[in-house]
């Protein structure tokens, strides 16, 4: 090393030190001058601004944006505001609650419902925000409040926008409910940057549609400024940012459909979805029992809430979205088209269609639900008379290879992404899911048996699928393969501006499947509605082309030699009644699937509410039977019903 | 047996960390956690979260602080490499909110590649001085600069000045300790002052809008001026004492924005007063006196300029912060070290810490 490095090294080094000097000098003084201005602000100034703080002049009032309204295709209210008054306390600001509450009673009917929900809305909260004691308030109670100049801090009489469902039950698995904001919204509120957007807001959607679109249905929150007294009174506005409000839903639902679909169930339970093909769009969504959501707006009481969820009926379930089913015989056109597309029959090849059907090797029975059989038929003869015999054979020739990649394209055994939450995903059956299914059972429970496919080719066994991916997989049959995301919200319309943005209106896909063979299918579906077709009688007097399959899904499975005796069976064990079809066959409108709980063979139960349904949409008929509907005029068909195909 | 395990799992723990910075982290730490509980209106939701963040930063420390800086520092150029990649991808498809472009989507999450600049820049420069300790030339300061200036602009066009500001920051501190003649940092502050009347017009509206609210904020009270008028009322209505932990009127009166985030300190400064301010600001030059000990102290020149640079930064970030929220500085996005509430902020200032406790362990 040369010298003058050396020396350079040294002046380097106390170069260093005196920088590291220079640079601590200077962040002390930055702290000193900090710490002067500490002084100035705290000392100083403490005063001058201690009366600034005490009498904060400006202060931010929110203005709530009103929710956004949900309306059916024809602009029929399904959801609205109205506004009421009610009793609020702010706990915080009382001293004796107690008391309080008691002599407020002398006032106001306060009922124990009332008092209940009360109770359990102030665990819930901190104390800080005011908890109503009594909502909508009649206007003498309103007034007579008022009068009385009640002296307590912290009690109020505000007036505040509350939800409706004008059709209550019938809406509730579609629309969904609003409710109070808990501690788990807020805290998904904070973590999505909204808490601003909520100051003021009380309610937010909980389920349903009303969850789904809460960003469009909020709105924005306005902002007034206000000058105040030391007493924190408004004296004046100073500067108003007014509020946006919320977006407004058109459903394609028609809630006129819908009615119809809900009288024809009565009381019975089950599930119904209709689809337009043509979009995509949801016209009816029906599952039965429903519940009054206006139960939850306010926070549901524990009593109720239990009595509700513990119904055998299961209103608040959502049988359409999560009810898994095994599809009966609403399956056998799907796999008819995995036989076509995988040349495993021809479209003229006559077969056997028996009364019983034998494994090779086997003495197994598989019966036919047709106790003669059905002689020798084709594959769309064997669609229209339900041959299971058939489809036994079929199936088992095919192998479940063959059949789950092509029923699987119509969605089965998949969520359809229609825009609520929730949704089941079914069982579309394989090798794969059966090995993951029962994998802890060990490699002999998880291993895929040759007779597994047997009873999945009449739509039993292992497969079990939603309402709506019936109703979906029914409308992409219809279609000729072309695959649409099934949406119940048509259009979000913009109060302000009129603005409308459409929600899925374009199609996801197009299955790669021969046209003639949709075409063969479709032919032994309308067969079903024709002469010596299991739904004859359904189709009896169609004044347009009807395509459809009955179902019967098991619900307990019969031993061997047994006979199916229905009235024998207690009701919650008997089988559940399918139905899926659509119509005209040429240009499709209107795409159905119908699930009946415990109420027997599809043509029964299910398939007279498709014909109702398709007869109201299709030509504005409303069976003469069915009295006075809440949606429909009486005096004529309404005048926007579609004409006739 | 278990007494002796428990006492050598101790003693690993605590083996490479630096017994003088813990010891004020944590008290800071403490302080922090009682101001987020009151600014988030008793809610636990938050300090859990922090919890959580903190906890995991503290184990990134703990690794960095047992790493050897010598093989740290090789990490340094694909580091910055990597910032650099990202804040072009920022520049090109980068994801925006209220109109700065500052994010980028990587699949599951969207990460702020500025963030990453605040360290990579820092070691990169003390890398390539290290590299060139022994021949250092004039024009290697030039090189340095426009390793510096590369990030600090597209940073800059985000826009996001705050940002672009530290990271200036931490580079212009190694360039500093590296040697950086005064003559050029004078006749840099000269050549910035008189070129403010050309930077003045290429600022955007909210930059402009940010500084004359700075001069003074009652121009415009409902608007620009409202956060700076309201945070200073609650410092000075806190009076020597402050109103007390959980008492702050303008705290739960809502008067007070972000107080969880970049206004936390208007929070602190309201309940605990003028006293508190002073401990909170001895606590912070505490930790920068240690920092500056462990430059002094560190055996290599990568080391001592990483360390300074570290020490620095910290140093900016709280005055900064305090500055802004007490009605000196403009208001920036600049969080208060420590004490702020957010995930990203906090893994970068233990990321600095470790490497700083790293540094300090070098001699050992």
């Amino acid at each position: 090393m040369r010298r003058p490095q050396l020396k350079n090294l040294q002046a380097e080094e106390s170069q260093f030190q005196l920088r590291l000097l220079a640079a601590y000098s200077f962040m002390v003084l930055m702290f000193i001058v900090l710490i002067a201005r500490f002084v100035w602000l705290q000392v100083f100034q403490h005063e001058h601004y201690s009366t600034l703080a005490q009498s904060n002049r400006i202060s931010l009032v929110p203005i709530l944006p009103n929710r956004g309204l949900i309306v059916d295709r024809n602009g029929i209210v399904l959801a609205q505001n109205y506004s009421a008054y009610t009793l609020e306390l702010t706990p915080s600001k009382i001293e004796n609650l107690e008391k309080t509450i008691a002599d407020l009673s002398k006032i106001v009917d306060v009922t124990p419902r009332d008092l209940k929900r009360f109770r359990k809305l102030l665990d819930e909260s901190k104390g800080f925000e005011a908890i109503p004691l009594k909502v909508k308030l009649s206007d003498e109670e309103a007034a007579r409040v008022a009068a009385n100049g009640w002296s307590y801090p912290g009690v109020e009489v505000k007036a505040r926008l509350f939800r409706d469902y004008p059709y209550k039950e019938m809406t509730s698995h579609v629309l969904g409910y609003i409710g109070r904001i808990n501690q788990q919204d807020k805290e998904k509120l904070e973590d999505d940057d909204k808490t601003t957007n909520y100051r003021g807001t009380t309610y937010i959607g909980k389920t349903g549609l009303e969850a789904i679109y809460e960003d469009d249905l909020h709105g924005t929150v306005g902002f007034e400024e206000m000058e105040t007294d030391s007493g924190g009174r408004a004296i004046r506005s100073l500067k108003r940012t007014p509020p946006v409000n919320g977006n407004t839903l058109k459903l394609a639902l028609d809630i006129r459909l819908q009615e119809m679909a809900d009288r024809m169930f009565g009381e019975r339970r089950g599930a119904l979805v209709a689809i337009d093909p043509s979009t995509g769009g949801v016209l009816a969504f029906l599952s039965k029992p429903g519940f009054d959501p206006s139960l939850f707006i306010d926070g549901i009481d524990n009593q109720t809430w239990a009595a509700l969820n513990s119904d055998w009926q299961k209103p608040l379930v959502n049988r359409a979205l999560r009810g898994v089913y095994p599809p009966g015989s609403t399956f056998k056109p799907f796999i008819s088209m995995a036989a076509l597309e995988n040349n495993a029959i021809g479209k003229t090849d006559i077969r056997p269609a028996p009364a019983t059907f034998y494994l090779p090797g086997s003495s197994h029975e598989f019966r036919d639900s047709r106790k003669t059989g059905n002689g020798m038929v084709n594959l769309a003869r064997a669609i229209t008379v339900s041959s299971d015999t058939f489809f036994y054979r079929l199936a088992w020739e095919m192998g479940i290879d063959k059949i789950h990649p092509v029923v699987g394209q119509f969605g089965l055994g998949s969520k359809t992404g229609i825009d609520l939450d929730g949704e089941a995903i079914g069982v579309l059956p394989s090798k794969q899911w059966k090995a993951k299914r029962f994998a802890k059972w060990g490699p002999q429970a998880s291993r895929w048996l040759p007779a597994d496919v047997v009873s999945i080719g009449i739509g039993q066994g292992f497969n079990a699928y939603t309402p709506l991916q019936m109703a979906n997989a029914t409308a992409i049959m219809a279609n000729d393969g072309v695959v649409f995301k099934p949406h119940l919200v048509q259009e979000v319309v913009d109060t302000h501006t009129g603005k409308t943005r459409r929600i899925d209106a374009q199609p996801l896909r197009t299955l790669p499947f021969a046209k003639d063979n949709f075409e063969y299918v479709k032919q032994g579906m309308t067969g079903v509605l024709g002469p010596g077709g299991t739904a004859a009688r359904i189709g009896a007097g169609l004044t347009y082309s009807m395509a459809g399959k009955t179902g019967t899904a098991q619900v307990v499975s019969i031993a061997q030699g047994q006979k199916y005796n229905a009235s024998a069976l207690a009701e919650q064990k008997r089988d559940h009644s399918w139905f899926i079809a659509f119509a005209p066959v040429e240009k499709p409108r209107i795409a159905v699937a119908i699930i009946v709980e415990n109420a027997g063979f599809g043509a029964a139960a299910a398939a007279p509410i498709a014909r109702a349904l398709f007869d109201f949409y299709l030509t504005g008929k409303i069976p003469g039977d069915m009295g006075q509907f809440k949606t429909i005029p009486q005096e004529a068909p309404s005048t926007d019903a579609a004409p006739p195909d | 047996m278990q007494p002796h395990l428990i006492k050598r799992l101790w003693q690993a723990i605590k083996e490479p960390l630096d017994g003088w910075l813990m010891l004020f982290l944590g008290l800071v730490f403490l302080l922090s956690l009682l101001v987020l509980y009151s600014a988030s209106n008793q809610s636990f939701y938050k300090i859990d979260n922090k919890l959580i963040y903190t906890f995991l930063s503290l184990v990134i420390m703990w690794l960095l602080a047992r790493a050897r800086p010598q093989v740290v520092m090789n990490f340094a150029p694909p580091i910055y490499l990597l910032g650099m990649i990202l804040l072009l991808a920022v520049h090109f498809k980068g994801i925006t909110v209220n109109g700065s472009t500052r994010w980028i989507s990587i699949g599951i999450t969207r990460i702020q590649p500025s963030e990453i600049m605040k360290i990579a820049l820092p070691m990169m420069l003390a890398w390539y001085f290290q590299k060139f300790e022994m021949s250092m030339r004039w024009w290697h300061y030039a090189v340095g600069a426009l390793l510096m200036l590369l990030p600090t602009g597209l940073v800059l066009k985000q826009p996001d000045l705050g940002t672009a500001t530290l990271i200036m920051a931490a580079g212009f501190f190694v360039l500093f300790f590296a040697g950086l003649s005064w003559k050029i940092i004078i006749g840099g502050v000269i050549a910035g002052a008189s070129a403010l009347p050309i930077i003045w017009p290429m600022l955007h509206d909210y930059q402009r809008k940010r500084v004359l609210t700075l001069i003074d904020p009652m121009t415009d009270p409902l608007g620009a001026g409202y956060h700076i008028i309201q945070s200073m009322i609650a410092i000075g209505s806190g009076g020597p004492f402050g109103k007390g932990w959980l008492k702050g009127t303008q705290t739960h009166l809502d008067y007070i924005p972000e107080r969880t985030t970049d206004f936390i300190f208007a929070v602190y400064s309201e309940e605990f007063g003028m006293i508190g301010n002073i401990l909170l600001v001895v606590l912070y030059l505490l930790i920068i006196s240690r920092g500056l000990m462990i430059t002094a102290r560190a055996p290599t020149l990568y080391g001592r300029l990483m360390a300074g640079s570290i020490t620095l930064s910290f140093f900016v970030y709280a005055f900064v912060n305090m500055g802004m929220v007490s009605g000196i500085l403009p208001v920036v996005g600049v969080p208060l070290p420590f004490v702020s509430y957010g995930g990203t902020a906090t893994v970068t200032l233990f990321v600095g810490m470790g490497m700083l406790m790293g540094i300090a362990n070098q001699r050992k």
